[in-house]
């Protein structure tokens, strides 16, 4: 076992300064060293999505970066999407779009939906479906979640004007 | 929360049918809801497991003594920590299990019979150290040769996988052999009527084989479990399972100790289809925990979940279908046989009794058998053995229709099952909505618009599934500011709390959002069986409504105290108790009155005779298939179910829509792939391709409502049926595309393609 590093970022606009191993990866210190088990686990090699955080602005997934490799990154988690005690768009879209079943992919796929609404505040069906196709949902066949998608960027839209 | 209208809300109730927010939607939005993997318990160990790398093998020895010695290492389990089973089978709620099988299966005794077969297992200060450890325990192997093929199995002079399996046969079929172990466990027959006479007043027979891979439920979160077992002797399970109390029996039952002892708290659980009844982690864990005196957690990797759950069997099918020529069914006949992977069990009961359920079949003759082959144990996936049985049927419908140039949709409503036919295999149904699916896509603007364009195609295919009954317990506290706090025993995967709350809520008058609903820990709630069998929103939802009436019953007694009159004079509807001389008192205003009225009114009831008369689906798709490439691009989907009575519109639809593209991607990509030493070559979600939302469109969903009669509301089922019709109903519109006819699953590029050479230019 290799010497524990010191690995400096900021979650969720707080600084965070944290303690691993270097082959802990930063799925594994969100959820066990800092007990944000928000971000979930499915595959643990990057097939699903569901541990999808944003990275510098970037969505990754959390099982294939090393919390070294987040030294002095910004990341961005599911429990930083509500402002305060308020949802945000995609997440209240989620919810009265009965936009999820079992509810595991569901914060990869908001965090997902973050990234690609800042990228592309408008995207048709098939921008959306092209952008979450990293990530798995075995419950809904999709149908909801894409539409709930095209909700909250309407209603960030329609927050903008 | 919020109520969200629906314009076409059903007019017969007030809260059934709308769409209310569910009451766990904000937790799963925001990542608060604690599944299985989140529990952290102080002093908490985590383990790993040593697996098979082999496919059949003797264990000859297992030494785990540097395993032991490693820095960080608390315990070490292996099957001899486990209590010797014996010749034990016992009813785990949704059917019956070997004991000595499901802990053989579990952690493997002499012999392992798949690859991914757990062995040991290790409990240490954290995952790595764990893992590390696994690597340290040395397993010596004898090996044995593989059998991967169901019809090889079934051969006279095929490996065998275990020594105590004699064939049982069920319905008419003949006695098996007991002198000799076989890998044949069960042998099916069902007959009904003059099978040679049926076919002989045919002018139409379609006789074709089929062939269905093993596919997984792939649900997005791993098996998992904590154990605690305390110095008091009591066990403490937490559990991603589909069913609390059948985790219970099956953890007490390997365990050998009382169901007393056990207590499963059921956390949020992360997608079952049928895959999380099944225990594999909590006794090891248990044992874990025993032998180290702290808490462990086992979590499955994805490529173990693959390799050692439940998937559902592959399948070879010889079907035969007879029909007259002007479209009336006269004759079917099928041989299944069913991969049951390492231990009976597969759904091929199941499968028997589905094949010709569609239909109002007069003369029928189904056999079937429950074949072990080195795979893993297979379990119930979604509509456990009528998917694959549906491919068959619904493709030779096809054929048959394209022979006698008759539509598909008017064969279909010609020969539907409805009330009073009876089935192959016995039963005779109640009130059905078959008829009614098949019209409502008859009717659909879809099937209505033509489809053109070249190498596109249309077809359409029916599913059926039975839907249980069981037993069911729910208990609803009255909280003096008028709202109800719900207690529930069925684990909710996809809303179903919600389900059950909102009928409460109709049988008191209040509204979805004064309830709140938990799910109980099997020390909380009375006995439920398992989510499954698509009985939660029917089963439960009956215990709800009794919970309800019996709060009513409550109120009425306080309501006459109050007013000093007889309870008899006191009646319970529209949300309030009312009186003689037109007194009246709303839930409300009675629930403010109960500390001064004699206390807690806590309303119980319980489901257990009910049961459901079954449910269908209609579906329809067009599709566009790539002839260079072999690749079929699902263009448009409806899919019409009957759902009795929607109580959640919103959900029935996603459970329509989920169940239509989980049997997308067993049409058109997700298989098991073998090599020949028995090694699963792609057990990946990468490899493993199921759907992305790339790959579908938008799913239509038409909710068909014929009311069960042996529901209040008129609930049925909606989980199963709608992944039964795709396979067949994605190979019709394959053929109407191209001209060719698929016999296997999946139709992935290429075997289609290999399929579209083979056709004369």
């Amino acid at each position: 076992m290799s010497r524990k590093r010191i690995v400096t970022l900021t979650i969720n606009g707080d600084q965070v300064e944290l303690l691993c191993e270097p082959r802990q990866t930063l799925l594994e210190v969100l959820r066990d060293t800092l007990e944000m088990t928000g971000t979930k686990e499915g595959c643990s090699n990057g097939n699903c999505g569901a541990c999808t955080v944003v990275m510098d602005g970037r969505p990754v997934v959390s099982c294939l970066v090393l919390a070294v490799e987040a030294e002095g990154a910004e990341i961005r988690t599911i429990e930083g999407v509500a402002r305060g005690s308020h949802l945000d768009e995609v997440q209240s879209a989620f919810l009265e779009g009965a936009a999820l079943q079992c509810g595991i992919c569901t914060p990869g796929f908001i965090l997902q939906t973050e990234c690609l609404l800042a990228e592309n505040p408008s995207p048709t069906e098939d921008e959306i479906r092209f952008y979450l196709a990293g990530n798995l949902c075995r419950c809904t066949g999709y149908d909801k979640i894409v539409r709930a998608v095209q909700v909250a960027a309407e209603k960030r839209q329609l927050a903008k004007s | 929360m919020a109520t969200v209208n629906n314009p076409k809300q059903n007019p017969k109730y007030k809260v059934i049918g709308t769409r209310p927010v569910r009451h766990d939607g904000a937790d799963k939005v925001t990542g608060r809801a604690k599944y299985g993997a989140d529990i952290k318990l102080t002093g908490m160990l985590y383990g790993a497991m040593l697996r098979s790398p082999h496919a059949h093998a003797r264990i000859v020895s297992i030494d785990t003594s540097k395993a032991e010695a490693l820095p960080g290492v608390r315990a070490v389990a292996t099957s001899a920590d486990l209590p010797e089973q014996g010749d034990r089978v016992v009813e785990l709620g949704e059917g019956s299990a070997n004991m000595r099988h499901l802990s053989a299966n579990i952690l493997a005794r002499e012999k392992v019979l798949y690859k991914g077969h757990a062995i040991a297992a290790v409990a240490a200060d954290n995952i790595h150290i764990a893992e590390e450890a696994v690597k340290l325990i040395a397993v010596q192997y004898e090996l044995l040769p593989p059998v991967l093929d169901v019809r090889k199995a079934m051969e006279d002079d095929a490996p065998i996988l275990n020594d105590d399996i004699r064939t049982e046969s069920v319905g008419s079929a003949p006695p098996g052999n007991d002198s000799k172990p076989t890998n044949i466990a069960k042998h099916f027959v069902f007959e009904k009527g003059d099978l040679a006479a049926g076919f002989a007043a045919a002018d139409v027979i379609v006789e074709r084989e089929f062939d269905t891979s093993m596919v997984h439920q792939g649900y997005i979160e791993p098996h998992n479990a904590t154990v605690l077992w305390n110095t008091d002797g009591k066990i403490t399970v937490w559990l991603s399972t589909q069913g609390s109390f059948s985790a219970r029996q099956q953890t007490a039952e390997l365990l050998k100790v009382p169901i007393s002892s056990v207590k499963v708290i059921p956390t949020e659980i992360g997608g079952g289809f049928g895959g999380k009844i099944s225990v594999y982690l909590p006794p090891v864990a248990a044992v874990l925990s025993k032998k180290s005196g702290r808490p462990v957690k086992l979590i499955m990797s994805r490529t173990s979940v693959f390799e050692a759950t439940g998937p559902t069997p592959g399948s070879h099918m010889r079907v035969k279908l007879g029909a007259t020529k002007d479209g009336k069914l006269v004759a079917g006949e099928a041989w299944i046989a069913f991969e049951a992977g390492a231990y009976t069990g597969s759904p091929i009961g199941a499968a028997c009794m589905c094949i010709f359920a569609c239909y109002d079949l007069p003369n029928g003759r189904v056999e079937g058998f429950d074949v072990c082959v080195n795979k893993p144990r297979t379990n119930a996936y979604r509509a456990p053995g009528s998917t694959h049985v549906a491919f068959a049927t619904e493709t030779l419908v096809d054929e048959i229709c394209r022979q006698i140039g008759m539509d598909p949709a008017d064969f279909r409503l010609k020969n539907a099952a409805k009330e009073g036919v009876r089935r192959v295999d016995g039963p005779v149904y109640a009130r059905v909505g078959m008829v009614e699916t098949i019209e409502a896509i008859k009717n659909s603007e879809h099937y209505k618009t033509p489809l053109e364009g070249k190498y596109r195609g249309r077809g359409i295919a029916t599913g059926f599934w039975f839907n249980c009954g069981l037993k069911s317990a729910a208990s609803a506290t009255v909280n003096p500011d008028g709202t109800v706090s719900l207690m529930e025993g069925s684990t909710d995967i996809g809303g179903s709390r919600t389900g059950i709350a909102m009928q409460l809520a109709e049988a008191l008058g209040i509204r979805a959002e004064e309830v709140t609903p938990t799910v109980g820990d099997t020390d909380s709630v009375g006995y439920c069986d398992v989510t499954g069998g698509s009985r939660v929103t029917f089963a439960t939802g009956i215990a709800a409504i009794e919970a309800a009436k019996d709060i009513q019953r409550q109120l009425v007694d306080r309501a006459a105290m109050l007013w000093e009159v007889e309870p008899s004079q006191v009646s319970y509807h529209a949300g309030a108790v009312h009186g003689p001389e037109g007194k009246t008192l709303s839930f409300k205003e009675m629930a403010d009155k109960l500390h001064a009225t004699g206390g807690a009114v806590i309303g119980r009831g319980t489901s257990s005779a009910a049961n459901q008369a079954g449910a269908f689906g209609t579906h329809c798709v067009d599709v566009e298939v790539d002839p260079e490439l072999g690749k079929v691009q699902i263009l448009r989907y409806t899919a019409a179910q009957d759902a009795g009575t929607a109580i959640h519109p919103s959900y029935v639809e996603g459970q329509i829509q989920g169940g239509v593209v989980q049997g997308i991607g067993w049409a058109l990509n997700e298989e098991y792939w073998y090599d020949e030493r028995g090694d699963m070559r792609n057990s990946t979600y990468l490899d493993y391709r199921m759907p992305t939302c790339y790959d579908v469109p938008m799913i239509d969903t038409i909710i068909v409502e014929v009311p069960d009669p042996q529901h209040p509301y008129g609930v049925r089922g909606v989980g199963e049926v709608p992944i039964c019709p795709p396979p067949a109903a994605i190979a019709n519109a394959i053929y109407d595309a191209i001209g060719v006819r698929m016999h296997q699953l999946p139709m992935s590029p290429p075997r289609l393609l290999s399929e579209i050479l083979k056709k004369p230019q």
